[in-house]
């Protein structure tokens, strides 16, 4: 068999997003569902584009706040991960710490937030934030902490200060980690700040579900997951571009 | 010994304070000596070499290197182990320059003799075989070139005293046979002081003044042969008589230490 040329290759994941559309609306037509359970494409089509206005207002409210939360969530991680990475004494001590807190649903942290808070922006921040920060915190320590012993000692017998191993070495080589991981933490920051608006917001794509939902309009609905999973499909692009741009090194010249 | 440049007294290490992983190391390196470590795995070697670099304080005993007690890092020696462990992201002349970029005084005036430093690189880089490889990435390069550019950054601050850990164990026989050479010839124009830790009999021989053999942990020297052989060494001459029964030797005495 012929390999496939690299323009079908190109256009595969459009091909396979067509076909999925396909799929949907005959689907929905053969059985006949109700639009108020499940529409059809066609109807979520139109959905989009008859509410062109609230849902552009909304996914920008959904953008900006997931965009504070992942920059607050970068920043933090990143310090968290330099210093928990480089101290083989603080990365066991914190460790087990961190992997309990991942293991708390953030949702739970929801209610909370809003005591404190207030219902708005400011919890789909946190949420977002809290959600996406400890993939970058595991992964720059861990970028660190994996350090070869005898890199350090060749490092070290010329009087090299922690600092300078870490400039030197360290921060480098965690950078392909670091970069991998605002993939996933992008993506999970988008998932934090729907999960948040769903409950205590009065604006943003998480909240227009909600209430569209209530009010059986599922049209709307299901345009509202359209709009979410293609800006975090869009972020995600980009954070992979810039991974590559970034640490090309990492992959060997592939 | 009157101009011992390493000087050990009755050092001992212990770990983790209770037995020791080297004791009762009594031993004297000249400068510009060529000594060579051999032993069973475990017995201590790569410890010698921290005690050396002072990487590593003694439990008991005295270290000196060049009249000096030793007392933390010594930046006079270079290092170089069994893997490269180049920076992927620097190219092979950056990796060189990176001790220059760390040690006083190079330090500081790295800057602005930034292109002097680089034609120090190129020129070791050059000596070694390495001329066309300096802008490329070390994953470029076949295992032999790394630990040939490894060997470059070990020198490039012109240590006098060279500390290799295995630096040819996971090379082919043919690739080991030929960073012989390269090592011998780079000890021979510069004459730095060279301690080399190795499995390989062969290697010892061909390139040490002095092999010491040390005994299974806790580890102790018991035994020191000077290498009489005329220099400069030939490949062709490891496979004459008096070398192969030299080597013979050494064997014998490594077989009892792991009998015992
Ligand atoms: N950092 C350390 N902490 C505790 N014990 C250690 C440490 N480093 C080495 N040891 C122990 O000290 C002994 C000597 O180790 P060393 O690495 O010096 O051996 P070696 O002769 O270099 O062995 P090999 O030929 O396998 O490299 C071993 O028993 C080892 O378990
Ligand atoms: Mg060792």
């Amino acid at each position: 068999m012929k390999p496939p040329s690299k323009t079908l290759e190109r256009l595969a994941p459009w091909i396979a997003v067509a076909a999925l559309v396909m799929i949907w609306e005959a689907t929905v037509r053969l059985f006949d569902v109700p639009s108020f359970i499940f529409p059809s494409a066609l109807e979520t089509l139109q959905a989009l584009i008859t509410y062109a206005g609230p849902i552009g207002r909304h996914s920008w409210q959904t953008f900006w706040t997931t965009l504070i939360g992942f920059g607050l969530g970068v920043a933090v991680g990143l310090v968290l991960g330099l210093i928990i990475g480089s101290s083989r004494f603080l990365y066991n001590a914190c460790y087990p710490l961190l992997v309990g807190f991942n293991a708390i649903p953030k949702v739970a942290f929801v209610p909370i937030l809003v005591v404190w808070f207030g219902i708005g922006s400011v919890p789909a921040i946190l949420t977002a934030f809290l959600i996406c920060f400890f993939p970058i915190v595991v992964n720059v320590a861990t970028g660190l902490a994996t350090l070869e012993p005898e890199m350090e000692d060749v490092l070290r017998v010329l009087g090299a200060r922690r600092l300078d191993v870490l400039l030197k070495v360290g921060l480098p080589r965690s950078l392909p980690y670091f970069f991998a991981s605002l993939k996933i933490a992008i993506t999970l920051a988008f998932v934090g700040t729907v999960v948040s608006e769903t409950v205590a917001s009065n604006q943003g794509i998480g909240y227009l579900m909600m209430s569209a939902g209530s009010q059986m309009r599922m049209g709307l609905v299901f345009a509202g997951l359209i709009v979410i999973s293609a800006m975090a499909m869009v972020m995600y692009e980009c954070f992979s571009w810039l991974e590559k741009r970034m640490t090309g090194w990492a992959h060997r010249g592939r | 010994m009157a101009s011992a440049f390493v000087d050990f007294e009755a050092v001992a290490l212990s770990y983790d304070g209770q037995d020791n992983a080297i004791e009762g190391i009594d031993l004297s390196i000249a400068e510009g000596e060529f000594v060579a470590f051999v032993g069973p795995s475990g017995c201590g070697k790569s410890t010698f070499m921290k005690l050396c670099t002072g990487l590593h304080a003694p439990t008991t005993g005295r270290v000196r290197v060049d009249g000096e007690p030793v007392n933390g890092p010594l930046k006079i020696t270079g290092m170089a182990f069994q893997n490269a462990n180049l920076l992927p992201w620097r190219t092979v002349l950056d990796n060189v320059l990176l001790p220059l970029e760390i040690v006083e005084p190079y330090r500081r005036q790295f800057r602005r003799r930034r292109e002097e430093f680089a034609g120090w690189a190129r020129a070791l880089l050059n000596t070694v075989g390495l001329a066309d490889y300096a802008d490329k990435y070390p994953w470029q390069l076949s295992g032999g070139m790394q630990q040939r550019a490894s060997i470059c950054r070990a020198l490039i601050h012109r240590p006098r005293l060279l500390m290799l850990d295995e630096p040819f164990g996971a090379l082919d026989a043919f690739t080991r046979e030929e960073l012989w050479c390269v090592l011998r010839d780079l000890w021979q124009a510069q004459r730095f002081t060279v301690v080399l830790v190795t499995h390989d009999l062969r290697e010892a021989a061909f390139l040490a003044d002095t092999v010491y053999v040390m005994s299974a942990r806790p580890g102790r020297v018991i035994e020191k042969r000077e290498i009489a052989l005329p220099r400069p060494r030939s490949i062709e001459s490891t496979y004459e008589k008096t070398f192969i029964d030299l080597v013979h030797a050494l064997r014998s005495r490594i077989g009892d230490v792991r009998e015992s």
